[in-house]
C-alpha cells in the first residue's frame, strides 16, 4: 500500500539509502580494518589485506598475541593509567574554576563586564602553541621543577580548557530562569549559595557536555602530553606515537596499541554522545 | 547557537532593583547589615590564604615528593581529583566569606570580579603571559638569553628559507581544501540523512560521527594500517589503496605519503583530518536543518521549486549561520594542523606545515628564536579570524 513512504509519511528516497549506507561503511572501515587486523598474527597480517580476513574469518589466524606483547613491550598498561591520571582531573578542575567565573558573567553587573567576556572570546582560538616555549622554561628544572609530572598537565589543561568551559557555561546559565535566581536573593542567599544551590544543579548539562569534549580532548591531545610528561608519566597516545616512529618491526602491535588508546574514548563517546552533540551546538571553538 | 531566552538581556538592570542602587543591580535588604563586620572579614580573608597554601603545596608535593604518596598514581590521581574540586569549593566559600564582610556597597562592586579572578588567574598564566613571552622571544636569541641583532633577524631569516615558504604553501593548501570539503560533506550528509527513516538515521550518523573520538595519532595508525601502506613489489599488499593499484591497475606498488606530485602526499594527509571532522560538521548542520521551518519548505514546493532548487534557494540560506560557523572552526584547527603531519611523514618530501617546522625548529634544532618567530606567524594569521569571532559574537549579543 504505503511502500514508498516512511512511517511518518514522509517519501522513502532511494538515493539517500543508498549514498548513507556507502558512506557509513567508507567512513567505518578503516576503523575495522584496524580492529581485524589488530587480532591477526603478524605472518597471517603480511600475507594478505584486512578485507580478506572479514570475508573469509575461518581462513585466518586469530590471536591476542599483539595485544599481550604491546602491553609488555610498550608498557600500555602503565600508560593507559597514566591517560585516565592525567584527564579525569584536567576534565572535573576547570569547570569548578570556569562555573563561577560563569555565574558572574550571567547574574552579576559589574563593569568591564563585556570586555572581560569578549577576552574569553578571543583567547578561544589563540593556538596553544605560545605557551610551549614559556611554559617549559617556567614549569622546567630553573622554574617550578614540575615538569614530567601530571600537575604540569593538569595545570595546562585547566588553563586552556578554561576560555571555552567559560564560554559554554556562560551560554547555558544565560538560558536559565533570572527570577529564580532573583528570589533567592531577595530571602537573603548569598551569591555562593545560589550558586551551589540553584544555579550549578541547573547547569549540570552544560557542565557536562564541556566534560565530555574536555576529556576526549586531553585523553587524545598529543603535544602537551609529548613535552611535558617524563616517559614514566606519559600516556596511550605519546606511546602510539613512538610505536609509530619504530614502523617495520612493531606494524604489529602499532594496530593493537591503536585500538588500546580508542576503547575509553569510544565508550565516552557513545556513552555521552547527546552531551557531546550537545556542548558542541553551544557554539564553541578551540583554539 | 541560538539560545532562546526568557530571561532579561544580560547586562541589563532587573526590573524590581531599585533606581538608586547603582550597578549593584540587587539592592533588596539582605540578612545581615550594611556595614563592615571585621571578624568575618579576618577569617575569609585566612581562610583564602589558607586554602591556597595547603591546596598549592599539596600539589607541589605531587610532582616533587611523590614517595610521600607511596609513588602510586592512583592515589596522586584521585588525591588530585578530590583536593582540585574540593579545594576550589573551599577557596570560593571563603572568598564569599570576605567580600561579605565588607560594606554592602563595596560587596557588590568586588563579589564578580572575586569571582572571576581564579579563572582569570590560570587564563593569564597559561595563555596570555605565553603569548606575550612567545612575541618576547621571538625576538631574541636561539636559547632566549639575549635580543638578536638586528630585532627582526629570526623573521627575516625564516622569510629568506625555502622551507618556511614550502610549509607556508602547505598550510594555505591545507586551508583551501580542508575546511571546504568538510564542509559540503557535512552538509550533503546531513541533508541525505534528513531523508531517511529516524532509525536509520541515527545509525548512519553515529557511523559517520565515531571518528570523532579518535585522535590524530590513532586515526593516522589507521590510514597507514588499512589504507596507505606500503609493502615493496612482489610482496602481498595488505593495504587497500596499493592493493587496488596494483591487483586491478597492474601497476608497480607506490609509497603513496612519499609522492609529491601536484602535493599528492599532503592531499592524502588531508583525507584523515576530512574523515575525522566531518561527523562534527555533519552534527552541526544537521540540527540546523532540522530547525528549517517546515511551512518554508511546503510554500517552496507549492511554488513548484525541484528539490534541487529548494536546497540551494530556501535550505542553504536559513543555514549558513551554521555553515559559516563549522568552517571557522575546522579552519582554527587546519592552521595548526601538527600530529597527522608529525607521525606520518615528519614534513619529509615536501608534506611541512607551520606547526610541525615549528615543533622541528624548537626541539630538534634546538632554535627558540626561529620556532617562536613561527608562532608569532601562526598568531599574525589568526588575527582576523579572532575579530570575527568578537564580531560574530558582538551580533549574537545584539540579538539577545
Amino acid at each position: 500500500m504505503n511502500a514508498g513512504r516512511l512511517k511518518d509519511g514522509r517519501q522513502r528516497s532511494p538515493v539517500s539509502m543508498v549514498t548513507m549506507l556507502l558512506l557509513a561503511l567508507l567512513w567505518t572501515l578503516p576503523t575495522l580494518g584496524l580492529l581485524v587486523t589488530s587480532f591477526r598474527s603478524r605472518d597471517d597480517a603480511l600475507t594478505s589485506g584486512w578485507w580478506s580476513a572479514i570475508i573469509n574469518p575461518f581462513g585466518t589466524s586469530w590471536t591476542l598475541g599483539n595485544y599481550t606483547e604491546v602491553f609488555e613491550r610498550a608498557d600500555m598498561g602503565n600508560a593507559f593509567l597514566n591517560g585516565i591520571v592525567v584527564a579525569v582531573p584536567a576534565t572535573v578542575i576547570p569547570i569548578m574554576f570556569a562555573a563561577f567565573a560563569a555565574y558572574a558573567f550571567t547574574f552579576l553587573q559589574f563593569r568591564f563586564k563585556e570586555t572581560l567576556f569578549i577576552v574569553i572570546v578571543a583567547v578561544m582560538v589563540v593556538p596553544i602553541h605560545v605557551a610551549f616555549q614559556p611554559l617549559l622554561n617556567l614549569f622546567g628544572p630553573n622554574g617550578l621543577g614540575i615538569s614530567g609530572q601530571y600537575l604540569a598537565v593538569w595545570l595546562l589543561h585547566t588553563g586552556f580548557g578554561m576560555p571555552l568551559c567559560i564560554y559554554v557555561l556562560r551560554n547555558y546559565m544565560s538560558t536559565l530562569p533570572y527570577s529564580v535566581v532573583e528570589s533567592a536573593r531577595i530571602d537573603g542567599c548569598s551569591n555562593f549559595q545560589i550558586f551551589w544551590k540553584l544555579v550549578a544543579p541547573m547547569a549540570m548539562p552544560a557542565m557536562a557536555a564541556f566534560a565530555t569534549l574536555q576529556f576526549l580532548w586531553v585523553w587524545n591531545d598529543l603535544l602537551i602530553a609529548k613535552l611535558f610528561l617524563s616517559n614514566d608519566n606519559t600516556t596511550v597516545i605519546v606511546k602510539l606515537q613512538q610505536l609509530l616512529g619504530t614502523q617495520g618491526q612493531g606494524a604489529e602491535l602499532l594496530t593493537a596499541g591503536a585500538f588500546i588508546s580508542m576503547v575509553l574514548p569510544m565508550i565516552v563517546f557513545f556513552a555521552l554522545q547527546n552531551f557531546l552533540v550537545r556542548g558542541m551546538t553551544s557554539g564553541a571553538v578551540k583554539g | 547557537m541560538s539560545t532562546t531566552s526568557s530571561t532579561p538581556p544580560v547586562g541589563e538592570e532587573v526590573p524590581q532593583a531599585p533606581a538608586d542602587d547603582g550597578p549593584g543591580g540587587a539592592g533588596n535588604v539582605g540578612p545581615s547589615d550594611a556595614g563592615l563586620q571585621p571578624g568575618k572579614l579576618v577569617i575569609g580573608v585566612l581562610g583564602i590564604a589558607v586554602s591556597v597554601w595547603l591546596i598549592g603545596n599539596l600539589f607541589l608535593a605531587f610532582a616533587w615528593y611523590p614517595q610521600w604518596f607511596f609513588d602510586s598514581k592512583l592515589l596522586m590521581g584521585a588525591l588530585g581529583l578530590v583536593v582540585g574540586v574540593g579545594g576550589a569549593a573551599v577557596l570560593f566559600w571563603f572568598l564569599n566569606m570576605a567580600i561579605e564582610a565588607l560594606p554592602r556597597r563595596l560587596e557588590h562592586g568586588v563579589m564578580p570580579y572575586a569571582f572571576l579572578l581564579p579563572g582569570f588567574s590560570l587564563i593569564g598564566l597559561m595563555l596570555l603571559f605565553p603569548t606575550v613571552q612567545t612575541i618576547h622571544y621571538s625576538f631574541a636569541n636561539r636559547s632566549s638569553t639575549a635580543y638578536v641583532d638586528p630585532l627582526w633577524a629570526n623573521f627575516s631569516s625564516l622569510f629568506a628559507s625555502g622551507d618556511f615558504w614550502s610549509a607556508m604553501f602547505n598550510n594555505l593548501l591545507w586551508i583551501a581544501i580542508v575546511p571546504a570539503i568538510t564542509v559540503s560533506l557535512g552538509v550533503v550528509v546531513a541533508v541525505l540523512a534528513d531523508k531517511l527513516s529516524s532509525a536509520s538515521e541515527k545509525w548512519s550518523k553515529s557511523f559517520i560521527f565515531m571518528p570523532m573520538a579518535i585522535s590524530f595519532v590513532a586515526a593516522s595508525a589507521i590510514w597507514l594500517t588499512t589504507v596507505y601502506g606500503y609493502r615493496p613489489p612482489g610482496e602481498p599488499q595488505t593495504a587497500a589503496l596499493n592493493a587496488i593499484w596494483v591487483n586491478w591497475f597492474g601497476q608497480d606498488p607506490a609509497s603513496w605519503l612519499d609522492i609529491d606530485t601536484a602535493r599528492l602526499n599532503s592531499i592524502l594527509l588531508m583525507v584523515i583530518l576530512i574523515w575525522l571532522q566531518t561527523g562534527f560538521a555533519m552534527v552541526l548542520l544537521s540540527s540546523a536543518i532540522k530547525g528549517v521551518p517546515e511551512d518554508t519548505l511546503e510554500a517552496a514546493r507549492i511554488d513548484g521549486a525541484s528539490e534541487w532548487q529548494i536546497f540551494w534557494q530556501v535550505i542553504i540560506p536559513q543555514i549558513w549561520g551554521t555553515i559559516v560557523t563549522v568552517f571557522i572552526t575546522v579552519l582554527i584547527l587546519v592552521m595548526k594542523v601538527f600530529d597527522i603531519v608529525y607521525v606520518l611523514t615528519n614534513g619529509r618530501n615536501n608534506t611541512d606545515v607551520i606547526a610541525n617546522m615549528f615543533f622541528r625548529e624548537m626541539f630538534t634544532n634546538r632554535d627558540a628564536g626561529r620556532a617562536t618567530a613561527l608562532i608569532v606567524v601562526l598568531l599574525v594569521a589568526i588575527i582576523p579570524i579572532l575579530i570575527y569571532q568578537v564580531r560574530d559574537f558582538r551580533k549574537q549579543e545584539a540579538m539577545r
